[in-house]
């Protein structure tokens, strides 16, 4: 897994509550079997009209937003377990999702690919959708290890929560099944005391 | 110190804590399929390490599949090769698979219980939301993520942070006409999408006591659509009778030993939990949805809300083609589908198929009945239901998962309706532009005959 500690970088704005992975990634692109290329089809039918032309008016689509982050509305991430929806998103260039609310399997599906969920206040949320809709190129600062985001040259700035364990995994680069196949005696020792 | 039943199934299976950190949790059963475990298979085989348990894995093919000509070769070149890489992949390691045709076959959250793999009190997970349908035999079961995956593969365990618990209860008597669909879609359009992220709940009062086993796995395999990890309902003698005589459940004096251990798994008198909810039985009246949410319904003969400022339920709205106050009564649908890990089970058939005798579906309706395996679509037949539906003009399908995500050729069309006893009625969820309409068996059914939605109380007996 790739190594985060620090990120600055100017943000893409999404303000619809409820993103569910079935739009984040359509189900019809599932048929892969490897976890590279879904980033073409990231919101796919957001991003195309009925018609098949572009969707200029969706958010992926606006020239003024650019970087790594997307700010988007409260629970992202709800419905299927389906870790292509962080695979699309990380595909794409994100390396930060910001809401203020995430659905609990696509937060531990987006930590497991090194694409961090930085949940923070409704209050945060509202002044950084203020703060993008008013000038698109505002750079956002993500500092990991302070567990601080904050809109670069403002006042506006807030601490997130992160599992510590999460948070040493991603800064390191290390994942479960590194800490997993390392715990392979003890998980034998219980299978021994408990399939009796 | 008095627990709960999550905390009794939780606690048993805890390998080690990490200090400040998540717990490493083992799991009993490991239940894959085609579109989430391919990329599984390959990160072990990248990194050299082996599966540790294949015996405690099993696999079908649901999600992909077609729902005709099944004996037929995949016409989908890419359908095809992710089903011919789960069957190398189970063959390589030794994993029981039940692919297409075989008898055991279905979607994984129909197949695992009818085969009296899923009993009370062990953990089990899949690369599925709605692995949470397990929770109805008091079992810990969740959706995971392909890396996740993979992480049971190589060691049988899971890192996890112990989630809170949440209990909903209710009690009273369920109307006439109010089904266990009914039940689960009023709570969570009572409590949001999100009133469940970061629980594990447990249902209980003495509706959930009175369902039968098909009737509990609907309502927990919703769970998630609240944001819930899992669903749970406490083991009791329906739970014991069900699994008795399954193909892989105990029999003779181990059974004898595991029920009287199941019988020790309820929430203890008093046991506390973190967030409550009650609700009464008598509240409750047929549901559907209007929105593009399953927190967005409303009783069949009630109104969409008016006074809706938030953008995201404006837009919501518009592509349902709804307006705020609007009743759903007489809308015109062209297509209804029974089916799905939610409804596709023997009982839904009986039921869909009680309202259906004698009459004719409309003429304007295309009504696909998907089961949820092989064994539902031979008891379909079996016990004459084929007839019934065939007489009314509603198609039987094979089984899979089919329109409930439309990943194979199974899709309701750009603009039009769909009554469907599915889980999700997001945005293209049903195929692209499709807009669904969430609602039990015997709505489904009674929208297929009258070809538009009616107010289902005015027509039972």
């Amino acid at each position: 897994m790739k190594k985060f500690t620090t990120l600055v970088s100017s943000a893409v704005l999404l303000v619809n509550e409820n993103i569910d992975t079935d739009q984040i990634i359509p189900a019809r692109f599932l048929k892969a079997t490897d976890r590279d290329g879904f980033g073409v089809n990231l919101f796919r039918d957001w991003k195309f009209q009925k018609n098949g032309e572009l969707n200029n008016e969706f958010a992926l689509n606006n020239p003024n937003y650019s970087g790594s982050i997307l700010v988007a509305g409260n629970n992202f991430g709800c419905g299927s377990s389906r870790e292509h929806a962080a695979w699309a998103l990380s595909d794409y260039g994100f390396k930060v999702i910001v809401s203020s609310f995430f659905a609990d399997i696509f937060k531990g599906n987006a930590l497991n690919n090194g694409l961090l969920p930085v949940q923070v206040s409704e209050v945060f949320l509202k002044a950084l959708f203020l703060k993008i809709k008013d000038n698109p190129q505002t750079e956002i600062e993500i500092n990991l290890i302070d567990q601080k985001i904050s809109v670069k040259d403002t006042v506006l700035s807030e601490d997130f929560e992160i599992d510590p364990y999460k948070k040493t995994c991603l800064i390191n680069g290390y994942d479960d099944i590194d800490f997993l196949v390392a715990s392979i005696n003890k998980i034998e020792a219980f299978e021994a005391q408990y399939l009796q | 110190m008095k627990k709960t039943l999550f905390d009794k199934v939780w606690d048993a299976h805890v390998v080690d804590s990490i200090e400040d950190g998540p717990q490493v949790l083992y799991i009993d059963k490991h239940l894959i399929h085609e579109v989430t475990s391919p990329q599984a298979f390959r990160e072990l085989e990248d990194r050299g390490i082996p599966i540790l348990r294949p015996e405690q894995i099993v696999a079908t093919a649901d999600h992909n599949t077609p729902t005709t000509n099944q004996h037929l070769p995949i016409k989908d070149a890419l359908s095809r090769n992710q089903l011919n890489e789960l069957s190398a992949n189970c063959k390589k390691n030794s994993i029981t698979l039940y692919e297409l045709g075989h008898k055991n076959n279905g979607i994984v959250h129909v197949i695992a219980p009818e085969l009296g793999i899923t009993q009370p009190g062990m953990t089990i997970v899949c690369g599925d939301s709605h692995t949470s349908t397990h929770g109805a035999f008091g079992a810990i079961a969740f959706g995971i993520g392909t890396s996740q995956v993979a992480q049971v593969f190589a060691s049988q365990c899971l890192l996890l942070a112990k989630p809170k618990s949440l209990r909903v209860t209710v009690n009273g008597t369920l109307k006439n006409g109010v089904l266990p669909k009914d039940v689960i879609l009023y709570i969570i359009a009572k409590l949001g999408t999100n009133a469940g992220t970061g629980y594990f709940c447990e249902y209980a009062g003495d509706v959930f006591e009175n369902m039968t086993m098909e009737g509990r796995m609907t309502v927990c395999n919703m769970s998630i659509e609240m944001g819930a990890r899992g669903g749970m309902i406490a083991p009791d003698d329906i739970t014991f009778e069900y699994v008795k005589g399954k193909e892989f459940a105990p029999i003779g004096s181990e059974l004898d030993k595991k029920v009287a251990f199941w019988k020790t798994l309820p929430s203890d008198e008093g046991a506390k939990f973190d967030q409550e909810y009650f609700f009464d039985a008598a509240d409750i009246e047929p549901m559907i949805t209007y929105g593009t949410n399953p927190g967005m319904g409303i009783k069949v003969t009630g109104k969409i809300p008016i006074n809706i400022t938030d953008d995201s339920t404006k837009k919501s709205l518009a592509y349902m083609g709804f307006e705020q106050g609007e009743s759903l009564i007489d809308k015109p649908i062209n297509f209804v589908f029974i089916g799905s890990c939610t409804n596709s089970r023997i009982e839904d058939f009986r039921t869909a198929a009680s309202f259906i005798k004698g009459k004719q579906k409309a003429d304007n309706v295309t009504a696909w009945l998907v089961p949820g395996s092989k064994r539902v679509e031979s008891q379909i037949i079996d016990e004459g239901l084929k007839d019934i539906f065939d007489e009314a003009g509603f198609e039987l399908r094979q089984p899979g998962c089919s329109a409930c995500l439309a990943m194979n050729d199974d899709k309701i069309p750009q603009g039009e309706y769909c009554v469907s006893t599915s889980n999700r009625n997001f945005e293209g969820r049903q195929g692209q532009g499709s807009r669904t309409i969430l609602a039990s068996p015997l709505v489904a059914a009674a929208t297929a005959i009258e070809g538009r939605i009616i107010d289902i109380t005015k027509h039972l007996n």
